[in-house]
């Protein structure tokens, strides 16, 4: 296993720490909602490059597993008064089974027919939800305002507790993913992506990694609803589930750079502040600027930089060493 | 020399539509022992070679490996029980480097990369392309992208290694290093079966060679004894070899 060098290390825990005191300087709640925002896409960018990126599995269906956590967590604290923490683990868990239900069948398709695929099934899902009563149909969940504490999961007053547990669990994807990426894992993932055929001449068992990789994808994906659902304490099927957010989080991917650990979060860090401010500079006529802006940066990547932005650093990186 | 009976291929067909790919092949080798399959383009050699490796599903027939039958099995748990192969056109990991990609292989048989890589680099070390460790495999010239690939199936720890046209397209300098890579995976006690059309190589190095001619078997020899049949001759070698062989 690579071990890390001073030069990745610094740049690192100097990030870390700016991103702990950010909060304390900047006092603005904006900001700091768009910060919250940069490490939830940020995890579920992780989340779905661990299955496009590293396995190549070209998901345009996260907003399903996305959505499944957040209608998990809060349709069983609504219900049953279960605590949100573990409604995030079962969220998780449900995402995890839908995802190897839906994958197993998927196994054999490749490329393009598995993006079409993960489209149907996240449409299906979505329209679904849509209709089922049980869980509030078109209308959608309102969580009830618990009293306020890290228990309950729910916070009033300030912003602050939301900011450092999304931190935290960017975090914790980050250090998941890192593990995956440098395990016997990530090496079978990379073979299978490169073609199910190299990759089954070489021992590998394709179906049940594809589904590995499915089932963590799905569950980090799940986590982050449920963090959602958490931070704005109402959920849709329109909020939570549109084909929209699934986009969002592939361009994210492919900008920061698929198949490496950092990039996704660059991705968020550069996609989601964008969309944020035209989306308040602009106001409702604004709608749409930043997926104008998405498409041409998407395809300035495409055309000079297929590997992201950190691609971009890690070839800089190479070339001073 | 030992006569255990590595590899049993009986009665192999496989229908493509109408189309008779391979048609009631019989063949064995025995451990230890190098068998060229030969046969002009379309003759079946990769059909076969898919059919024992489990990239295709034989319509009839069996397959047996040391003495277990393998027919039904996936490709996978067929490198797993210990047979490993190349692809005629070649198949690495574009985007990893030449070590990444051999311990990729290596971890069939390890848990952790540490020791896959370790084993990875001795492997390496053996195939001459331990220099090149570092490089992408996309940065690989063909004859040693080549080298890469038997490396790979080397890293499995396979029993039987099948090399699927690992010649073709090389110059005279680099065939005559593989054949020296062929010999030397020999000496390591390895069974082998290649698919050749070099017959140069295929002489030098083969015990026995098995004909294949519109999917059938037509003749399984010495090379000697295939170069002097005139069924092969006229189905293959054509005529200048009716000269070698006098």
């Amino acid at each position: 296993m690579r071990r890390f060098t001073t030069r990745q290390v610094i740049p690192g825990v100097a990030v870390l720490i700016v991103l702990l005191i950010f909060p304390l300087i900047v006092q603005a709640t904006f900001p700091i909602h768009v910060m919250i925002l940069v490490f939830l896409f940020g995890m579920l960018g992780i989340g779905w490059n661990i299955m496009g990126g590293y396995a190549g599995m070209f998901s345009f269906g996260q907003a399903a597993f996305f959505g499944l956590g957040a209608y998990t967590s809060s349709y069983l604290s609504m219900t049953f008064g279960i605590n949100p923490w573990i409604g995030l683990l079962a969220g998780g868990l449900v995402a995890a089974v839908v995802a190897a239900a839906i994958g197993y069948p998927c196994s054999s398709l490749r490329g393009h027919y598995f993006a079409i695929a993960s489209i149907a099934f996240a449409e299906i899902v979505r329209v679904i939800f849509n209709n089922w009563k049980m869980v509030g149909a078109a209308e959608g969940l309102s969580l009830p305002m618990h009293q306020e504490s890290f228990t309950n999961f729910v916070f009033n007053s300030s912003k602050l507790p939301y900011y450092y547990i999304a931190l935290v669990f960017l975090l914790i994807s980050l250090i998941v993913c890192y593990f995956v990426a440098t395990s016997k894992m990530g090496y079978y993932f990379r073979a299978i992506k490169e073609s199910h055929d190299v990759a089954e001449v070489l021992g590998v068992d394709v179906v049940r990694y594809r589904l590995i990789a499915i089932m963590i994808s799905a569950f980090m994906s799940a986590v982050a609803g449920t963090f959602y659902a958490q931070y704005i304490l109402y959920i849709d099927p329109e909020s939570v589930m549109l084909l929209a957010i699934s986009v969002q989080i592939v361009l994210i991917s492919m900008l920061g750079g698929a198949g490496s650990v950092m990039g996704p979060v660059i991705g968020a860090a550069v996609l989601i502040p964008l969309a944020e401010y035209t989306r308040t500079m602009l106001g409702y006529k604004g709608t749409g600027v930043d997926m104008l802006i998405y498409g041409f940066l998407i395809m300035l990547i495409s055309m000079y930089q297929p590997a992201g932005v950190w691609g971009l650093f890690s070839r800089i990186g190479r070339k001073t060493r | 020399m030992s006569k255990v009976t590595c590899l049993e291929v009986k009665g192999l067909s496989k229908w493509f539509g109408g189309l008779a790919a391979n048609s009631d092949i019989d063949f064995s080798i025995n451990e230890g022992e190098i068998v060229s399959i030969i046969g002009p383009n379309g003759a079946g050699k990769s059909t076969l070679f898919n059919c024992i490796t489990g990239f295709y599903k034989p319509s009839s027939g069996n397959v047996t490996f040391y003495g277990r039958d393998i027919t039904r099995l996936g490709a996978d748990k067929i490198c797993k029980i210990g047979i490993a192969r190349t692809f005629q056109i070649v198949q690495v990991i574009s985007d990893m480097t030449v070590l990444e990609n051999v311990t990729t292989g290596a971890l069939l048989r390890f848990q952790r990369i540490r020791p896959a890589m370790n084993k990875a680099e001795e492997i390496l070390n053996f195939t001459g392309l331990n220099e090149k460790k570092d490089f992408l495999a996309t940065e690989l010239t063909i004859a040693d992208k080549k080298r890469l690939e038997v490396s790979m199936a080397l890293a499995t720890q396979p029993r039987l290694l099948m090399l699927d046209e690992s010649m073709a397209g090389l110059n005279k300098v680099e065939l005559q290093q593989i054949i020296d890579l062929i010999k030397k995976i020999r000496e390591k006690g390895m069974t082998l079966i290649v698919v050749e059309h070099v017959m140069e190589a295929v002489m030098k190095i083969s015990d026995r060679v098995v004909v294949l001619n519109s999917g059938k078997k037509i003749m399984d020899g010495s090379p000697k004894e295939v170069v002097s049949n005139p069924e092969v001759i006229q189905a293959y070698l054509g005529e200048k070899y009716r000269a070698v062989a006098k």
